[in-house]
């Protein structure tokens, strides 16, 4: 069972308390975007094995959404950050590195 | 290979068993292969089954970095069925259905397929159109299945409440050649065939790399060395995305824990498979008198063969609405596997953007009732190049917008 902290709120919680939204950080494709950009966007996915990027929504509190930084191995959760942001920030960064060494996921490491 | 018989046991009998030969060798890899298939699940096994069968290829590796039936195949509920709305999954799923029917003598293994029927409940009225609608292209189809009401419902089910309080039964799509099948032996069974064809079962043994040039696939390294191959084909589930990404390209896919859990035996009560998908759980009862019960999957991207308890409670927590007497049972084990859930909930059998390589996954939740068909029609893609059964299988579809409209993975609501 996952224990996430809500950036918004700061309230800590287990999952049932959220809803998982799906991958973070991706660009979103409309009118006049290619086939292989709509593809890119609504379905193909890093699926990692490891450290992952996720948007959730605190559900069953303050109804906002935010990002989620995890590793899909272990269940780790490294952090949860604003969902205002094109990538994590550096202390969720450094976190990861401390735990996975080396880690990377699309271009961000 | 000796063949099982009921000379054979008379025969172990009267010598203290002392007969018994392993049921597949467990070769050390050679340097080529001309087909690898990765994973030696069911669909995999399956897959260098029908290569061999149906195509007389039989120089092939099946490579497994755990051992056989550790993964999905030994993680579900052994529902098999084939009453699918789209023409596509029908055919791919009654081929399966109908080639479960005559298996065990296929391959001289019990697999104890139980074609017991198959009831899914309408606990809403848009179950009850979808339900009749599906039950119309059956029929086109030539899938034999039938709506039935609620009285029928009772009399093959006699432990139903029809008048739940928050979803009555109202009537339910009814497949009487549908069942289970004991899930082990369905792998184990495949891998003695293969084994006796001459292939290689090469279990803890990991694929850590996929080797192309000029991209064309050229083998794999694995944990016991570098072996060569002319096709290879990915059958691994839940990890698809991460073989996929050895091999240089990306798929339409998450991996997802699924979760299953089984009551302490008790006498027969149940002696059909019910799925109730409004409230999201399915049952049926074990040869043991264990309770099968499957349950619905965790909403986050997850590796690790394990769900939340959650959602094993919502699960139980629904069908003993519809099946009060579950109530009273406890529960004896729960597990999880990770299943491979693409865009559109259907499967992917499919070319690769690597010349030579080939994707058979996206069974999501499932994969188990489809693993002869599938193995059938990956092994006619392997060895053709094309198969009338994967045509709309394709993992381009996604970007060609030509989806398989409806949620194959399990029939359920995601």
């Amino acid at each position: 069972m996952l224990i996430l902290e809500c950036p918004c709120c700061g309230v800590s919680g287990e999952e049932t308390e959220f809803h998982a939204g799906g991958e973070a950080h991706l660009k979103r494709h409309s009118v006049g975007s290619t086939d292989d950009q709509f593809e890119e966007y609504l379905f193909m996915r890093e699926n990692p094995h490891g450290v992952h990027f996720e948007r959730w929504r605190h559900n069953n509190g303050c109804g906002k959404w935010f990002h989620a930084a995890r590793c899909t191995t272990t269940l780790e959760v490294f952090g949860t950050y604003c969902a205002q942001t094109y990538e994590p920030p550096k202390e969720i960064k450094d976190a990861i590195s401390a735990r996975r060494p080396g880690w990377s996921w699309r271009n961000f490491s | 290979m000796k063949r099982y018989s009921a000379f054979a046991i008379a025969r172990e009998a009267l010598r203290h068993h002392s007969g018994w030969e392993r049921a597949w060798r467990s070769p050390e890899p050679k340097a080529k292969y001309d087909v690898i298939i990765v994973g030696a699940g069911g669909h995999g096994l399956a897959t260098a089954y029908y290569l061999g069968k149906n195509f007389g290829i039989t120089n092939v590796a099946v490579i497994e970095k755990g051992w056989l039936g550790g993964g999905n195949t030994g993680r579900n509920t052994t529902i098999i069925r084939s009453n699918y709305l789209q023409d596509p999954s029908a055919a791919i799923y009654e081929k399966s259905r109908s080639l479960y029917e005559t298996l065990s003598q296929d391959l001289n293994y019990n697999i104890m397929f139980s074609p017991r029927g198959v009831l899914m409940l309408a606990q809403t009225q848009h179950e009850i159109r979808g339900y009749k609608r599906t039950a119309h292209a059956n029929a086109l189809q030539g899938v034999p299945t039938e709506w039935i009401g609620p009285g029928k419902v009772k009399e093959i089910c006699p432990i139903i409440e029809l008048n739940g309080p928050r979803y009555p039964v109202l009537g339910g799509l009814w497949q009487a050649r549908g069942g289970t099948a004991r899930h082990d032996a369905v792998t184990w069974g495949y891998a003695r065939a293969c084994s006796d064809m001459g292939m290689d079962i090469i279990q803890k043994c990991e694929v850590t790399n996929v080797r192309t040039e000029g991209g064309k696939v050229v083998g794999v390294d694995t944990t016991k060395g570098a072996i060569d191959c002319d096709k290879l084909g990915g059958v691994v589930a839940g990890h698809s995305s991460v073989l996929a990404e050895m091999a240089g390209f990306r798929l339409p896919m998450e991996s997802v824990a699924l979760q299953a859990l089984v009551s302490e035996p008790i006498k027969p009560a149940m002696d059909i498979v019910v799925m109730a998908n409004t409230v999201h759980g399915y049952l049926s009862q074990s040869d043991k008198g264990e309770m099968v019960i499957g349950g619905g999957t965790d909403a986050y991207n997850n590796y690790t063969q394990r769900g939340s308890f959650h959602h094993a409670e919502e699960t139980v927590r629904a069908l003993i609405e519809t099946f009060p007497m579950l109530s009273r049972l406890k529960m004896l084990r729960q597990w999880g596997g990770i299943v491979d859930v693409t865009g559109d909930r259907s499967p992917m059998l499919t070319k690769t953007p690597v010349e030579g390589m080939f994707m058979n996954c996206g069974w999501g939740t499932g994969g188990f009732k489809a693993i002869p068909g599938s193995g059938w029609a990956m092994a006619e893609l392997m060895a053709k190049g094309e198969s009338p059964l994967t045509e709309e299988f394709s993992m381009w579809r996604f970007k060609e917008g030509k989806f398989i409209d409806e949620s194959v993975a399990a029939g359920v609501a995601h």
